[in-house]
């Protein structure tokens, strides 16, 4: 195992830097693509919408035994008519199996008839069929949507006032849209069918990534503060060490979540099969591994993107230059990054020429002791003797 | 032996929380032992079964549903089923005609009912009122049955200002004759010219009729209250109508624009009323609740307060201004429900500010049922239930199983994890885990009893993502106590120092999940408010661990030798965190200075 400990220390000190921020580019066109290969699964292969949401086809097969085979079997002889049913198969009261399946046409719907009567040994009469309506109709979806958009709002108000700046909420909802589009992209690519559960698994991922971005935003707070006090370091290398400071705890939470999950994921590949458990599973891995990338990699260098331009924060950046420039190879290890790591500084950013000319001179100007200082011991007050109190 | 001082606050955090499971414990198993819990959590549709309930409309003459109808119908039921608890009910239509409720468990009949029943209120003016059988039956049999208001005990009839018609008490027959009051034998003493347009009323009931002197010759009404509106087929219907008859009611046709012949729920009046005055669609909310006497302390009249909306108001208003002035019976206001008088008060004094509250026969569960359909609105029609069945569950109980199975191995990775990650820390974490998992199954148990909640698989899957939830708040706190150690800070120190600074990071974190929970269960539905609740109720247990549990024992812990010495496996050895081998220099304010050669140092490990 790698020894975090000993990494977290130099990630901590700023021994070891991974130049996060400064490598946008590499992240932003890595999630460029995962975005792109979302929409054309969205766009191309759409959304597999179970019967929950459309509607779809119900038989009843009625007055029959129903063993403790019932649901293969009902299953088997869906499927050898209709391939792409989706079967589900309950049953009702002592003697009637019900099967719903997505919405078939009228040919189809005669064939799995017949089939399930065969399966079952009765006639075709006993299995009557019928249309099911959505249970999470379009009033559901309206309802959810509405609640999401009051909440995206206030969670946007709450981080803003938290964190005193309107654009940490900003890129922390791009992370969000992020996480869930790429979740739902690779669903759609993967053409899983999208149940109910499904989409309580995609709410959860909101959740997740959310209280994510928060944890690491929380750290950058901390730290740009911290840099906007002593003008040692520019916003983007604080940002950047506090992401590299809390990356351990990022990598044993991502660990600590993704364990359950992938338990999970094994033995409903291994034991169950395609079936609810799976598909949530799956949606969870991917939702809360993107939502813990996208903290790290695009919320973020996207915050630095929106607050380095700001005329503080450039006056900032010239400020911790010099600084830097002036403690070149001895510097405090927790408020500024190392020196080596020169592309932290953005060079648009800190208008390098003029720090450079700093840099060269001023380490050799040591400041001169004050002739006062050089004349003697200081002159304290004296104490009157006792007598003259 | 004295404790040590440093550990009294933890100590006592430690037997706060000790105190608020044994307690939440003890109401579970008071709750199994004495009410009708039970220790499993309640499982979900699709974990369990339950009941399916197929509804049919009721539909007068060969007139059809229209697929709007339905689907209006289909998302009031879904909010009335909400408003049960969060069971996680499915309400689907079917063949473009029925609605499926399928429920979890075993709705008791009270609940089938309170979905299915129409309840369209209507506020009418008397007209005309009388006791509600025409042959004195010495039966106590009363109510014409079916209504959600249940049976008629206690008062008859009931106002929301003061009685006008004296309580009859028991709904027996015999008092159903003294119900009529005095001003009302006055009313049908009056219209002498009357009588010759209607026959004669029968004597031994005294029943009204009513009537203008000048029936005939006016034709059009100027108001809700004019008694121009009773044709004689009218009176003729209020004549034959008995009460006491079961299902008399059933074909009623009840026109919004027309006067109206009913009974009330109790079958111990009968009236004439005018045209609706004011709709159920107009009011904005209504609340079941006592009756507050004159001190302020509550009765035991159960009453349903209504608010209604602008419009609801004004009209509510011009109605109450005009029936003042009118002699009884015409100054009463009838409150109907799905056709059947609730309650018919006299208007006392004009309403004005639109609040108008109803009493009646209810029980308080009955008129909670009644404050929830009113406040949701009326279903454009009424359903009857056509079949009632068992259904079994959509996912085998492999499926629970493997899951569990899955949790526990997950469970078990996460543990080894930590141990290798923090060494004897880690063990905090598990126990910290294993407290949560303790405290929400306990939740889940009591909210199955008290709200109905129920665990489907969603659910399950999100517990198993609350551990990684619930070991991050851990993992922050323990990464910032092992921050503050390089810094220089000693044990002690550095967990208060990490504590605090931790704290506010997962207070703010906690905060938005527990914000994300809130909107979702106020303003989601079905499906939806059911994960809001899981999520609030993980983020709440969450949080109280991390606050009365990991913290408390972290501290008492860096009181010891082995973790305060940070021993090389505490998982808290400032050596192995660095803090030694670079020679860390303090350098105030929380600050190491670090020399440059320390840089140089390399342990191997790699990216």
């Amino acid at each position: 195992m790698i020894n975090f400990a000993a990494l977290g220390n130099d990630l901590y000190t700023g021994k070891r830097s991974i130049d996060f921020v400064g490598r946008y580019k590499r992240w932003y066109v890595l999630s460029g693509i995962f975005v792109l290969l979302a929409t054309l699964g969205l766009v191309f292969q759409g959304l597999n919408l179970s019967l929950e949401f459309s509607g779809g086809s119900e038989f009843r097969v009625s007055k029959v035994t129903i063993g403790d085979t019932y649901e293969q079997k009902a299953k088997d002889a869906v499927t050898s008519v209709a391939p792409a049913a989706a079967p589900e198969v309950t049953t009702i009261g002592s003697g009637t199996v019900r099967v719903q399946t997505e919405k078939l046409s009228d040919a189809k719907i005669r064939d799995v008839q017949s089939s399930l009567a065969r399966a079952f040994d009765t006639t075709a009469g006993d299995v009557s069929a019928s249309f099911v309506g959505p249970s999470w109709g379009a009033s559901v979806s309206q309802k959810a949507l509405q609640a999401l958009a009051v909440f995206l709002a206030l969670v946007a108000a709450v981080m803003a006032i938290y964190f005193r700046t309107w654009k940490m909420a900003v890129a922390g909802l791009a992370a969000l849209v992020h996480d869930l589009f790429i979740t739902v992209g690779i669903y759609a690519l993967a053409g899983f069918e999208v149940s109910p559960a499904t989409m309580i698994g995609f709410l959860t991922i909101l959740g997740y990534s959310l209280y994510d971005t928060v944890v690491v935003f929380d750290k950058v707070r901390e730290n740009t503060g911290e840099a906007r006090g002593n003008g040692r370091m520019s916003y983007a290398q604080a940002a950047n060490l506090a992401v590299n400071q809390t990356l351990v705890r990022s990598i044993n939470t991502t660990v600590v979540a993704l364990l359950p999950i992938a338990s999970i994921l094994v033995i409903g590949f291994l034991f169950l099969g395609p079936g609810t458990l799976l598909d949530l599973a799956l949606a969870l891995f991917v939702g809360i591994a993107v939502g813990a990338y996208s903290s790290i990699f695009i919320a973020t260098p996207l915050l630095v993107h929106m607050r380095g331009k700001e005329p503080e924060m450039v006056e900032l950046a010239k400020k911790a230059q010099r600084y830097q420039a002036r403690h070149g190879g001895q510097v405090l290890a927790s408020d500024v990054a190392p020196i080596e790591h020169g592309r932290d500084d953005e060079p648009s950013e800190t208008g390098s020429l003029e720090s450079a000319g700093v840099g060269a001179t001023a380490p050799s100007i040591a400041r001169g002791t004050h002739k006062y200082a050089t004349s003697g011991p200081r002159n304290q007050p004296r104490r009157p003797p006792k007598s003259r109190r | 032996m004295a404790t040590n001082p440093y550990n009294r606050k933890p100590l006592k955090v430690l037997a706060g929380l000790a105190a608020v499971s044994i307690a939440l414990y003890g109401l579970l198993f008071a709750a199994v032992t004495w009410g009708d819990a039970q220790f499993k959590p309640k499982l979900g549709l699709d974990l369990a079964g339950g009941t399916q309930l197929v509804l049919a409309p009721r539909l007068v003459g060969n007139a059809k549903v229209s697929s709007d109808q339905l689907n209006q119908a289909r998302d009031i039921i879904v909010q009335r089923v909400d408003a049960n608890g969060v069971a996680g009910a499915e309400v689907t239509t079917s063949g473009g005609r029925n609605i499926v409720v399928s429920m979890p468990g075993t709705p008791p009949k009270a609940t089938e009912d309170a979905i299915r029943r129409s309840s369209q209120m209507q506020f009418r003016p008397v007209l005309a009122a009388a006791p509600g059988t025409n042959q004195p039956v010495p039966t106590g049999t009363s109510t014409t049955g079916g209504t959600p208001t249940g049976t008629a005990t206690g008062t008859a009839t009931g106002t929301a200002t003061k009685p006008a018609v004296p309580t009859a008490t028991g709904a027996t027959t015999t008092k159903a004759g003294s119900a009529v009051p005095g001003a009302f034998v006055r009313a049908t003493t009056t219209p002498a010219a009357g009588a010759s347009t209607t026959p004669a009323p029968t004597a031994t009931t005294g029943a009204a009729t009513p009537t203008t002197p000048a029936a005939g010759s006016t034709a059009a009404p100027k108001d809700a209250s004019d008694l121009a509106q009773i044709t004689p087929a009218l009176t003729q219907e209020f004549q034959a109508l008995d009460c006491a008859k079961d299902g008399v009611l059933d074909g009623i046709v009840d026109d919004p624009a027309k006067p109206l012949v009913t009974c009330s729920d109790t079958g111990a009046e009968k009236y004439i009323l005018g045209p609706v005055e004011v709709r159920g669609d107009q009011i904005k909310d209504a609340v079941a609740g006592y009756q507050p006497l004159s001190n302020g302390q509550p009765s035991n009249i159960v009453e349903i307060r209504l608010s209604f909306n602008s419009s609801g108001t004004k009209a509510f208003g011009n109605v109450t201004k005009r029936l003042v002035n009118l002699e009884d019976p015409r100054n009463r206001f009838a409150v109907t429900l799905d056709s059947q008088v609730l309650t018919a008060p006299t208007a006392q004094a004009a309403i004005l500010d639109g609040q108008a509250s109803i009493t009646g026969s209810f029980t308080i569960e009955s008129a909670r049922d009644l404050a929830n359909q009113l406040k949701f609105g009326a279903l454009p029609l009424s359903f009857d239930l056509q079949t009632r069945d068992e259904i079994s569950p959509t996912l085998g109980s492999e499926q629970l199983r493997m899951g569990l199975v899955a949790g526990v191995i997950g469970f078990a990775l996460v543990f080894l994890y930590s141990l290798g990650q923090y060494r004897a820390l880690g063990l905090v974490t598990v126990a910290s885990i294993v407290i949560a998992a303790l405290l929400t199954y306990v939740a889940i148990a009591l909210l199955g009893w008290a709200q109905n909640f129920r665990l489907d698989m969603a659910g399950v899957t999100g517990l198993i993502v609350a551990i990684g939830v619930t070991a991050d708040s851990f993992i922050v706190y323990f990464e910032r106590i092992r921050d503050e150690v390089r810094e220089g800070r000693p044990l002690r120190a550095a967990v208060d120092t990490g504590w605090r600074r931790a704290r506010r990071t997962i207070l703010a974190a906690d905060g938005v999940n527990f914000l994300a929970a809130f909107v979702l269960y106020l303003l989601a539905s079905s499906n939806v408010r059911g994960f809001a609740f899981t999520l609030g109720l993980t983020t709440l247990i969450d949080l109280l661990v991390v606050v009365l549990f990991t913290h408390p024992v972290v501290a008492i812990l860096s009181s010891t030798k082995f973790f305060g010495g940070g021993h090389r496996w505490s998982g808290l050895d400032p050596q192995r965190l660095g803090a030694k081998t670079n020679r860390a220099r303090y350098a105030g304010r929380g600050r190491v200075a670090m020399p440059a050669t320390a840089s140089a140092t390399s342990d191997g490990s790699a990216l």
